[in-house]
């Protein structure tokens, strides 16, 4: 029914199956859409934080987001400055996901703050000093570049690219798009940086608080180089479900390969990085302000030093290993392995540096701060997962997202197939024709 | 005309006199129209812009030896004048330091509730409102006409009751006086401890009994010099102007972190 919005040459499943799923998904949607109003209407005594614990758990969501959607503007900066092809393959992909990651951003800070309609106050009484102004700035500026970087890719889609102004607008932002992505490279460098900074320069709280040079703390590299490291590796995996569901190859494996190459050694000099960062803040920055490294993994039923482990070595070397050699990247299972342990890396920092800092008591006398979501939550967290899913799904069936597809899927033109997969018959074209104008 | 000195109001708390009866968390909650439910079991939703803290020196019967803290918000100095860990994080300048006073205000009307500040304060000083103030029946009648009540979804916290400090500077202009007396601006607090363990007044001074009480050091942002005296975290260099007078060796010990084979005397200040 839909398959004149189908890009050309390129099987799709049929209709019914496709809009069963979205219902499935639209309905967990739903409930975080339910969840959401709960909260602007009730207001945030719908979650379980308190004035212990003042950040919910959709907060280490947004910052796991812009993390994972990382991928975006560093493959942007390899595509497009550093003018690897190949990666052509995987870019459209790695922007959708860049997209739909800081739209929820965005959306998770809209039902965050108590009084969502002052949301603009950031930007009229802007604190110049305040990293969260630097991130609200960065990361809608950024919001509207990958738009900018999006919109192309919507254009593309074959009803609409037959009227020529969206053609040739299309064509013309493609010749331009080196100047976004340097654009894209520039603004996430500052807000993935302010977002490591939200943390770093609380020097209140020991737990969080690092040195570092001027006015920037160490997460504010950190955070920086972490999106740069594991953002790929989050658009693989992606890259690598959307295969598995759609059971086909939609990517070269030269493309995939060059792009864990790179996460790889990007991870491997992070994870050097931090563990520089984080033995300096153990003997030095901790010490001095009376704490020790163990202060602030014990005495509680949850936070254990376990989670140093699993973020540095588990999740910081060990897919550091995998993906710079060649013999790990080739292996699917250990592809597999690795990007998902680079994904769960950098979200296990995320929540270590906003909701663990909740957690870690600072005066001698008082207690940690345990917490669980509420259903709310929990929903509202989901919300922007289903959001996704759904993009992804619309994207992939209309857009010709997978520029490689159609070559690494031929299709053999069996007739029943046909209404399904191949071109419309040319009078069917024509009669579309009219609705252009 | 000879440059007034900025002032610097402050607090001194002497924890030997505190009986932790809890009156200066009542007369700050009427003062200020701090909002309250029905339900307050769950202290981690309560709002004590003023709390009074139990401690323990932790060993076993019959060296068990306790003391109450009542923690107001410190009104953080920072490293450099106004640069509390609380002002400096807040993207929408709704917490401000005033220079004049040193006293740290919450502006609600433009708080949009983020809940940053309360991240950044190591104090826990700061509470937000998960609820609209109710106000049992008739209760409207009787909240201070002087303090604006707050909504839902803004922080707030102890305000070292400025409104007083406005009243009083007021009522000096009337009389053509610049300079307020140390007795015609004092907090709530102050006045309804029935032990008298709390002082108030500027730190700047030196006729005032809060800087004779714990001399403060300018060259150290303050840091007290009389011995018997210290402030909550003085290592995180928060610069607090809430002093504790104790002559208990371990309630000074509880307000700061040490490592284990640190003593008191060898401390250094961070960022110092
Ligand atoms: S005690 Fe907390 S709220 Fe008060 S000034 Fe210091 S950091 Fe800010
Ligand atoms: S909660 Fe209000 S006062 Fe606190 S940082 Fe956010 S806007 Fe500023």
């Amino acid at each position: 029914m839909d398959s004149a919005l189908i890009p050309r040459g390129v099987k799709r499943c049929p209709l019914w199956q496709f809009l069963l799923f979205i219902s499935v998904v639209g309905a967990v949607l739903l409930w975080g859409v339910y969840a959401m109003l709960l909260c602007w209407i009730k207001g945030l005594n719908q979650t379980n934080m308190n004035d212990y614990y003042g950040f919910a758990i959709w907060i280490w969501a947004d910052l796991a987001v812009i993390a994972v959607g990382g991928g975006a503007f560093f493959t942007g900066l390899l595509t497009y400055i550093f003018g690897k092809d190949e990666l052509k393959s995987i870019i459209n992909y790695a922007v959708l996901i860049g997209f739909i990651c800081y739209s929820s951003a965005l959306l998770i800070l809209a039902y965050d703050i108590g009084q969502p309609l002052r949301g603009w106050f950031i930007f009229w009484h802007a604190n110049v000093h305040s990293m969260l102004t630097e991130v609200a700035f960065c990361l809608s500026c950024y919001f509207g570049v990958l738009t900018i970087e999006f919109i192309p890719l919507i254009l593309e889609n074959r009803q609409i690219d037959r009227v020529p102004f969206f053609h040739h607008l299309s064509h013309n932002m493609h010749e331009i798009m080196a100047v976004f992505a340097a654009t894209g490279v520039f603004l996430s460098f500052f807000h993935q940086g302010s977002l490591g900074g939200v943390a770093g320069v609380l020097f209140g709280r020991p737990f969080a608080f690092r040195e570092g040079i001027l006015i920037w703390p160490w997460t504010f590299f950190l955070f920086t180089w972490s999106a740069a490291a594991c953002g790929p590796c989050f658009t693989i995996l992606i890259t690598k479900i959307t295969e598995t569901v759609t059971r086909k190859k939609l990517v070269k494996d030269s493309a995939i390969e060059l792009l864990a190459k790179i996460s790889g050694w990007m991870i491997l000099t992070y994870i050097i990085a931090k563990t520089a960062d984080t033995w300096y803040w153990a003997t030095v920055t901790a010490p001095s302000m009376g704490q020790t490294l163990m202060d602030f993994y014990s005495n509680n039923p949850l936070y254990g030093i376990w989670i140093l482990f699993a973020e540095i070595v588990i999740c910081g070397f060990v897919p550091a290993a995998i993906l710079i050699t060649k013999k790990g990247r080739k292996n699917s299972v250990a592809l597999w392995i690795a990007v998902i342990l680079a994904v769960v890396g950098v979200c296990i920092n995320r929540w270590v540096m906003v909701l663990q800092v909740m957690a870690v008591p600072v005066m001698s006398f008082d207690y940690w701060a345990m917490y669980f979501p509420s259903w709310q939550e929990i929903a509202t967290t989901i919300l922007p997962v289903a959001y996704g899913i759904i993009l992804v799904g619309l994207a992939h069936r209309y857009l010709p997202v997978f520029p490689d597809e159609s070559e690494l899927n031929p299709i053999e033109t069996l007739p029943a197939e046909e209404e399904e997969t191949v071109e419309p018959p040319v009078d069917l074209e024509q009669e579309l024709k009219p609705a252009e104008a | 005309m000879k440059h007034k000195k900025a002032k610097k109001y402050g607090m001194v708390i002497n924890l030997d006199k505190c009986t932790g009866c809890g009156s200066c968390m009542v007369a700050c909650m009427a003062e200020n129209n701090v909002p309250f439910r029905k339900d307050e079991s769950d202290k981690l939703l309560s709002i004590t812009w003023m709390r009074v803290y139990k401690l323990t020196n932790g060993k076993p019967f019959p060296n068990t030896d306790i003391c109450y803290l009542p923690r107001p918000c410190m009104h953080c100095e920072g490293q450099h004048e106004g640069h509390s860990p609380c002002v400096t994080v807040c993207p929408a300048v709704a917490t401000d330091y005033n220079i004049e006073t040193g006293i740290v205000s919450q502006i609600y009307t433009r708080c949009f509730g983020c809940r940053y500040c309360m991240a950044s304060c190591p104090y826990k000083a700061r509470y937000f409102n998960w609820w609209d103030p109710v106000w049992p029946d008739g209760m409207e009648k009787y909240l201070s006409p002087n303090v604006s009540p707050r909504m839902r979804g803004v922080v707030e916290k102890c305000s070292f009751c400025f409104h007083r400090y406005q009243m009083a500077k007021e009522k000096a202009f009337m009389e053509g006086r610049r300079e307020l007396k140390e007795d015609e601006y004092q907090t709530a607090c102050t006045q309804a401890c029935p032990a008298g363990a709390i002082t108030f007044g500027d730190l700047n001074n030196p006729n005032h009994a809060v800087y004779r009480m714990v001399k403060p050091d300018p060259k150290h942002h303050g840091r007290p010099t009389n011995p018997n005296a210290f402030r909550l975290l003085e290592r995180l260099g928060t610069n607090p102007k809430v002093y504790y007078l104790s002559s208990r060796e371990w309630v000074r010990r509880v307000g700061d972190n040490y490592l284990k084979n640190e003593s008191i005397a060898k401390k250094t200040v961070h960022q110092g």
